[in-house]
């Protein structure tokens, strides 16, 4: 199936855009449905079996709310903010593999290998919008930094206290933790030297190990960090019914708001796919991948399933850990960030290139990982605590143990 | 009067161990508790299918009892209008006919306005003869004001209904309303 060609281009675009669309709004229904099993109770059941046609109901009643426009908005950047955000989110998409991808051929001396290689390159099939965009894990971060405009703009222009602070806050969390986010993934492109995504699945894919078991407090960074990224629960900041109402889209309605929360939506969906790809071998799954590699089209279809069923795994565990971990305040927030995030990231790194440096089997970054970590705990009392003048306490009132 | 120096009590954070530095054993711990309700039971009543279970002394919709020869129980003494903080009960009282034995008057009308009604239970409380009830019947509605007041038949017909159900109310202090509802001695 020749992959270049606008047709099939184009039914990619389409179905993916199609498929992505709509598996946000039926995470929607799954993180209400998560929610309500998690409080024991049972989630909207009425609309559809088993409540399977409420996203299409919510869908709808988007479109059909009053579509308000505040007097004292700054029009343009107002109707602006939801387009960027939404954009900006589904982009991302462009260069992530859903499915088995073919590594592009490496540069070629003279026209005519050039174009043999790249003929033989454009025989294969690969399961992404834009397979030889050799910068790939690149142009999702530059993309991810960019949605921090749609939460500015809409901030900004709504012209209402609530929305600026709201933006204000927002903006500096989602930058804040683009370093650690950035500073995580700098390890795997080192090992794998590739920033193409297909690249570093197919890596994994061919030394039979995932990337989590040689990196597992990247691993940890980037999910920690994505899921702040991307406003999750335990970092949900911008929306603070007590002190911003809600946060920078407070004065948005209508499906204008209903942009804004799927954008949150689309990135959860994108980092499910990266950290799939990134950490936890892509389509690779202990040699199962390979039981169709008779027949083509069937191993294809089984490495697809594959990396969507990890990128579902990764959605469950952010609903499920928004209703375990309680949400930081913002200065614990911020100090997670830059006094744990940003240096233990930095660490990772030096140790990835003096492994790579000296050929040093890939096992002493596992160990090196899990000593950083440990070397975090037993950091006492300098990482999320403010410092502030504590009274001694005098023997009669011993201090309180706390036990594990 | 400011507070004394030594009734002062001062506490300090409690420090953070090793184990508690590193925040994983406390998010295993909670991704236990959560994962366990996710799969736990769930405590949802599925309202319309299915009905709640209420206790015996639910205040609900009233009801007018009946005697043991089907007629109205209610002596129309007035208690119940005059003990409703409410004033939705409106009683005209009648002379009971002759062959009524044991009693003088009898309610010649007797209507409640459901939708006026707080459902406090003072009137069955202040019936010496335990003629009126607040039943477990809780889902009361109407298309209009008029059909909210409720007047004897209908009120009787709560009763008809209730005995036939087998959801009698049950009084915490059942059957001991006041010494007027026993029977005369000897």
């Amino acid at each position: 199936m020749p992959p270049f060609e606008s047709t099939y281009l184009a039914i990619v675009i389409v179905g993916l855009m199609g498929g992505v669309l709509g598996l946000v709004g039926y995470l929607t229904l799954a993180e209400r449905k998560v929610s309500a099993w998690i409080q024991d109770r049972l989630g909207p059941n009425r609309v559809g079996p088993a409540g399977l046609l409420q996203p299409i109901a919510d869908g709808g009643k988007f479109f059909l709310k009053e579509e308000v426009i505040p007097r004292h908005v700054d029009k343009v950047f107002y109707l602006m903010a939801p387009v960027v955000a939404v954009a900006t989110a589904l982009l991302a998409i462009a260069v992530v593999p859903f499915g088995s991808t073919v590594a592009p051929p490496p540069p070629q001396a003279g026209v005519a290998g050039f174009e043999a290689s790249q003929a033989e390159y454009r025989s294969h099939f690969s399961f992404v919008m834009a397979p030889a965009i050799d910068i790939g894990i690149l142009y999702v971060f530059a993309l991810g930094s960019l949605a921090v405009y749609g939460v500015i703009l809409a901030g900004w222009s709504a012209n209402s206290k609530y929305s600026l602070l709201g933006a204000l806050r927002s903006s500096a969390q989602i930058i804040s933790y683009e370093i650690p986010l950035g500073m995580s993934v700098l390890g795997v492109l080192l090992i794998v030297g590739s920033l193409n995504l297909g690249t570093i699945a197919g890596w994994q894919a061919q030394h039979r190990y995932w990337l989590v078991f040689v990196q597992p407090l990247a691993f940890f960074l980037f999910l920690v960090a994505a899921y702040a990224e991307g406003s999750r629960l335990p970092f949900d900041l911008p929306e603070a019914e007590q002190e911003l109402v809600g946060g920078y889209h407070t004065e948005y309605s209508s499906m204008k708001l209903g942009f804004m929360l799927m954008a949150e939506y689309v990135h959860l969906v994108t980092a499910g796919f990266i950290v799939s790809i990134l950490f936890f071998g892509g389509w690779s799954l202990f040699g199962i991948e390979t039981i169709f590699d008779g027949s083509p089209v069937l191993a294809a279809i089984l490495k697809a399933v594959i990396l969507i069923g990890k990128m579902l795994f990764y959605c469950a565990f952010a609903l499920i850990i928004r209703w375990t971990i309680p949400r930081f305040r913002f200065d614990q927030l911020m100090s997670i960030a830059w006094k744990v995030m940003i240096p233990l990231g930095l660490a990772n790194l030096v140790c990835v290139m003096i492994v790579k440096q000296f050929q040093w089997p890939l096992l002493v970054l596992t160990v090196c990982s899990v000593g950083l970590l440990m070397a975090t705990g037993l950091w006492h009392g300098s990482v999320s605590m403010p410092r502030r003048p504590v009274r001694k306490l005098t023997q009669a009132h011993p201090l309180p143990r706390v036990g594990v | 009067m400011p507070i004394a120096e030594s009734e002062v009590r001062w506490a300090a954070e409690p420090k953070l161990g090793f184990w508690e530095q590193l925040y994983l054993p406390a998010m295993a711990d909670g991704l236990r508790t959560t994962i366990g309700h996710l799969f736990g039971k769930k405590i949802t009543e599925q309202y319309p299918e299915q009905e709640p279970k209420l206790p015996g002394n639910y205040r609900g919709v009233h009801r007018l009892n009946r005697d043991e020869e089907g007629r109205v129980k209610c002596v129309a003494c007035y208690m119940c209008a005059t003990a409703c903080p409410a004033h939705c009960i409106d009683i005209v009282a009648a002379p009971a006919p002759a062959e009524w034995s044991g009693r003088e008057k009898y309610p010649e009308i007797f209507a409640i306005d459901e939708l006026r009604c707080i459902y406090c239970g003072m009137c069955e409380e202040a019936c010496p003869v335990d003629a009126i009830e607040l039943t477990t019947l809780y889902d009361l509605t109407g298309l209009s004001r008029e059909e909210m007041v409720f007047d004897k038949e209908k009120l009787l017909s709560v009763f008809d209904t209730t005995v036939a159900a087998g959801t009698d109310p049950v009084r915490t202090h059942a059957g001991k309303l006041g010494p007027a509802s026993e029977p005369a001695p000897g």
